[in-house]
């Protein structure tokens, strides 16, 4: 066999010191990285196959390893990096398009660490959210152009308008579309567990529901998208809301394909497929091709539920999205996902996730902006989805326009994931992109709900304290205050479009 | 009484409990020098058992009706009256090993310090939480009460 033309890219690192051959590493790495020799008792590593998922450097009795990048280096050159010799090398080697998984890696801008935020001194009062109350509550849906009453003693005999659905969230957070099948179904109960706790929704993805998890329905986003995979009465009527997936993020234009290895005896039950076949999504909807088609979806979907379920879209962050999305709330949608240039996925080609679509927080602006001007921005919630790293990445979200963000990559961390972008091969050792069932038991599901309730309540409380220093109780007054942001380091045309001021100009 | 109890379906097969329960039993507790100074090396009293995908750590269950207690020719294995944990006298145990032989969950080994006595799960006497379930990544062991 003619022999690959690139060097490792992780090292692995062991100090044999410390190594006492007990081979846990060498028992647990599904990429065979570890090998014991029971001649010698010494455990080795092949360093070629590490992925640098630092699964063994965590289970390490006595943090004997390391794991490097690879210190080899090429011939410094900004042009020809190592990155693009080895995408050359590996194309070369199998003739195919290049897999990846997780989020666009490349140094884009991120323009969330250009903005600042405000905060209260001498003129507004601050808020202590420790002493006073502090309102994270967010109600997806849409909401009337203008609200009548009329007389009357109970709440019920006063409103005169029509609300439609409404889904209370107690924290702007939500758990991103992520299926059982790209996903363990450990994963999937981690997520859908750690949403009822926590009073957010969690969403199947393209992959159906599976059984064990219709108790936790009423904190769930059914997903109808292009290969309408288990999407059946029952489906529709477990959610809290449905969402049309037009887009995804981190593959714009392109349909999804879920291997046959992967489409295990359960995923075939919930998917209502063949095991062993192949998902493929398509990259349209074949029923949907402008947004009249659009609109006769979202009306047969809430016929079908009888209009007691908000019915939303989710469209990738692309050059017309602002366009998109006001055509997409004039066809009824009663919430609308943007999903920008960093949302992840669990296998897309790499040219694809790293050259298409554009940031959302750009995209976030010119939707709010386009919505608010056509006055119809009440009609719809505006989640924004795609690279939320932290509470500050979704205040600043909030500020920009959006109602309610959702994460799905800071989720798998908090899971374990190390984001070292191999979720396509169905290996993960950490047990979340993986249905073999050696890998998937790694997750515990009630491990995996405590940490993501942790992570939702301490960006909730940093949220809090935030919103506080601002003088504002509730993040309802923040949403699409812009005033409440600053730039810096930022060109003119991007404040323009952000919709920002200059640090350092005053109101 | 507080017993370990098994969630298989969790567990990854890492053997971390072995790997800990052998640190415990070693004369010098430090998992470095029990590894590669202590000869022989201490034997874990907790075994993965494995078949497949299918994996549990298991130890003595201490069981309510447990035949080594009657098995035993000296009485050198006995129920602790507090714990409630099943405990072996290293000092009267003379190694007939009929305790292995009735042991209906195979968790009694042999010691191989040379001494000719039985080597148990002592549910770490002594500790608050065996170190087995303190170092289980996964839960995949708990130390509850017995429902």
């Amino acid at each position: 066999m003619a022999k690959g033309k690139m060097t490792p890219e992780f090292k692995v690192l062991r100090d044999m010191e410390k190594c006492v051959s007990c081979q846990v590493c060498h028992r647990l790495c599904s990429n065979d990285a570890h090998l014991y020799d029971p001649d010698t008792g010494v455990v080795t590593s092949e360093d070629s196959r590490c992925v640098g998922c630092h699964f063994c450097e965590s289970l390490c009795p006595t943090g004997a390893l390391v794991i490097r990048r690879n210190p080899s280096e090429i011939k410094l050159n900004a042009l020809w990096s190592g990155r693009a010799l080895e995408d050359i090398s590996r194309q070369s080697t199998t003739g195919g398009v290049l897999l990846t998984g997780m989020g666009n890696d490349r140094p884009f801008p991120v323009y969330f660490d250009h903005l600042l935020l405000n905060a209260s001194q001498v003129t507004n009062p601050s808020i202590d959210p420790l002493r006073e109350p502090m309102e994270l509550r967010t109600y997806l849906g849409g909401k009337p152009d203008r609200l009548e009453v009329k007389e009357g003693q109970k709440p019920e005999e006063v409103l005169k308008s029509f609300l439609a659905s409404q889904i209370p969230l107690e924290t702007p957070i939500l758990f991103t579309a992520m299926s059982y099948g790209s996903i363990s179904l450990n994963a999937v109960k981690s997520l859908a567990m750690a949403a009822k706790e926590a009073g957010t929704l969690w969403n199947t993805g393209e992959g159906g529901l599976h059984p064990d998890l219709y108790p936790y329905g009423p904190h769930l986003v059914v997903q109808v998208a292009s290969g309408r995979f288990g999407v059946h009465k029952e489906y529709l009527e477990a959610g809290a809301a449905i969402e049309i997936k037009i887009g995804q993020g981190a593959k714009p234009g392109i349909g999804g394909h879920l291997p046959g290895e992967k489409v295990t005896e359960e995923i075939s039950r919930t998917r209502m497929i063949p095991a062993g076949t192949d998902a493929l999504s398509p990259a349209p909807h074949h029923d949907i091709y402008s947004i009249e088609d659009l609109k006769q979806l979202i009306y047969a979907l809430k016929e079908a539920v009888r209009y007691r379920k908000p019915v939303g879209v989710k469209i990738a962050a692309v050059h017309n999205v602002a366009p998109i999305a006001s055509g997409i709330v004039r066809a009824g949608a009663d919430f609308v996902v943007i999903d920008g240039l960093r949302g992840g996925t669990g296998a897309a080609p790499r040219v694809i996730r790293d050259h298409v679509g554009i940031p959302i927080e750009l995209a976030i602006s010119v939707v709010d902006q386009r919505l608010r001007e056509e006055g119809q921005r009440n009609r719809a919630s505006l989640i924004a989805a795609g690279g939320f790293r932290n509470s500050a990445d979704v205040i600043k979200a909030v500020a920009l326009g959006a109602d309610a963000v959702y994460v799905g990559t800071s989720a798998l961390v908090a899971l374990g994931c190390h984001v070292c972008q191999k979720c396509y091969t169905g290996k993960c050792n950490w047990g979340i992109a993986t249905q073999d069932p050696y890998l998937t038991k790694r997750l515990n599901p009630e491990i995996g709900a405590r940490r993501l309730v942790n992570l939702l309540r301490a960006w909730s409380l940093e949220i809090k304290e935030m919103l506080g220093g601002m003088g504002i109780n509730a993040l309802e007054s923040l949403r699409g205050n812009r005033e409440q942001l600053r730039a810096v380091g930022l060109a003119e045309t991007d404040m323009k479009i952000l919709g920002v001021k200059p640090a350092g100009e005053a109101w | 009484m507080k017993k370990i109890f098994i969630h298989e379906e969790y567990c990854m097969n890492c053997r971390l409990c072995e790997v800990h329960c052998i640190v415990q039993n070693s004369k010098t507790r430090n998992i470095i020098k029990a590894y590669k100074g202590e000869y022989p090396k201490p034997v874990p009293r907790v075994l993965v058992e494995e078949q497949g995908y299918l994996s549990f750590a298991l130890q003595c269950r201490h069981c309510e009706d447990a035949p080594c207690l009657e098995a035993c020719i000296t009485g050198a294995m006995r129920r602790d009256p507090e714990s409630g944990a099943v405990l072996a006298d290293e000092e009267r145990c003379v190694g007939c090993w009929m305790c292995i032989m009735v042991c209906p969950f195979g968790v009694i080994s042999r010691n191989v310090e040379g001494k000719r006595v039985i080597s148990k799960c002592n549910l770490c006497q002594g500790e608050e939480i065996p170190v087995c379930v303190k170092n289980c990544p996964n839960e995949a062991i708990v130390f509850e009460e017995e429902k």
